[in-house]
């Protein structure tokens, strides 16, 4: 990418950002209610696009070749059962990257 | 006489709706040095200077957002896609914002910032705090959401200049993106009676990967689950297990 193309991404981002902090906010009134399609997509989606942007991660490990993709299971399951033991975020994704990057530095 | 008077009034209240919001936003201030940071280091070992995540955590200050955007500025330009995925991944603000048109109405000139710095933290703070009598609602808001702003950027930013002083191997460290998504998601996942959004997610993104392959597969994945809502809305929301 470009300097330019650079800039223009974030810029993108940064756009996208404001354009769904801002609409609300001219779009609807807090007399009037909110359209009750709008209510369901805003519980609905965050689960949704979270198991996106866990798969988008995953994105280019390849199960077939090199490790199997190995090191990410098992750091993905350690995140998991240190969140469900602890509910302490920092401490889970803390635990999981290091131990991520011991596999794939000393073992994998 | 009298204007020097309202002058030393207005400090004062300024000073109190501060002294009231800090506190609240301290564990807040630790979550996002750390993460801030992580993000900050992020960029510094993919190769981009600290003025990146300097620039990208004042102007977008989403922090999922901020950590795909350096994965997008790594690979192909593709303005559509970034657009797209920057909105689904926000789109949760629209929410945050009807919350909040009641609470933020006649803050003045704040209002403009306080909207720009709407995160998940402040809202949260902003949603669930009463505000005690006495004190200035509108600078109350200000301070929780300029506050959360500086931790934020400070963190970044220090990562961002400390990344390139380490010294260990970091090969791995980009896996601090994937724990805090899998965090997230089983934080969500376990907010629900019922899964069919989060599977939806998950099951349309691994389909539109296999399909689309790595490159393109988000555009899809996105009209997919649009599509998959609007049609199953009648048996999720049946279900009952949206929070």
């Amino acid at each position: 990418m470009t300097l330019l193309q650079e800039i223009i991404t974030v810029a993108l981002c940064a756009l996208a950002t404001m354009a769904t902090r801002f609409f609300p906010f001219f779009v609807f009134r807090a007399d009037k209610p909110t359209p009750k399609y709008i209510l369901y997509l805003g519980k609905a989606l965050p689960a949704a696009i979270f198991g996106m942007l866990v798969v988008y991660c995953l994105k280019n490990v390849n199960v077939f070749t090199g490790s199997h993709g190995l090191p990410e299971l098992i750091a993905i399951a350690l995140v998991v059962l240190l969140h469900l033991w602890k509910r302490n975020m920092l401490l889970s994704i803390a635990g999981g990257t290091v131990c991520y990057m011991v596999l794939v530095q000393m073992i994998f | 006489m009298s204007g020097k008077e309202t002058g030393e009034k207005r400090q004062g209240k300024i000073r109190q709706a501060f002294l009231c919001a800090f506190p609240k936003t301290i564990p807040i201030m630790m979550g996002f040095l750390f993460l801030g940071m992580s993000y900050g280091i992020y960029m510094k070992v993919s190769g981009f200077s600290f003025l990146y995540p300097l620039c990208m955590s004042i102007v977008i200050f989403g922090g999922s957002l901020e950590f795909v955007a350096v994965t997008m500025l790594l690979g192909s330009f593709a303005p559509l896609q970034t657009f797209l995925m920057a909105l689904m991944i926000q789109a949760r603000h629209l929410f945050y914002g009807i919350a909040l048109l009641e609470k933020y109405k006649g803050t003045g000139w704040k209002k403009a910032y306080l909207i720009f710095g709407l995160c998940d933290e402040s809202f949260s703070i902003n949603c669930s705090t009463e505000v005690p009598e006495g004190v200035d609602k509108g600078w109350f808001y200000f301070f929780v959401t300029i506050l959360n702003q500086s931790y934020w950027v400070l963190g970044a930013t220090a990562g961002g200049v400390l990344g390139s002083f380490i010294k260990f191997d970091t090969e791995g460290l980009d896996f601090v993106m994937t724990a805090m998504f899998v965090v997230i998601f089983l934080e969500q996942w376990l907010k629900e009676k019922k899964h069919y959004t989060a599977l939806i997610g998950v099951l349309a993104s691994a389909v539109c990967l296999l399909v689309f392959g790595a490159d393109s597969f988000l555009i899809p994945t996105m009209v997919c689950i649009l599509c998959f809502l609007t049609v199953f809305r009648k048996p999720i929301e049946k279900a009952g297990g949206l929070s």
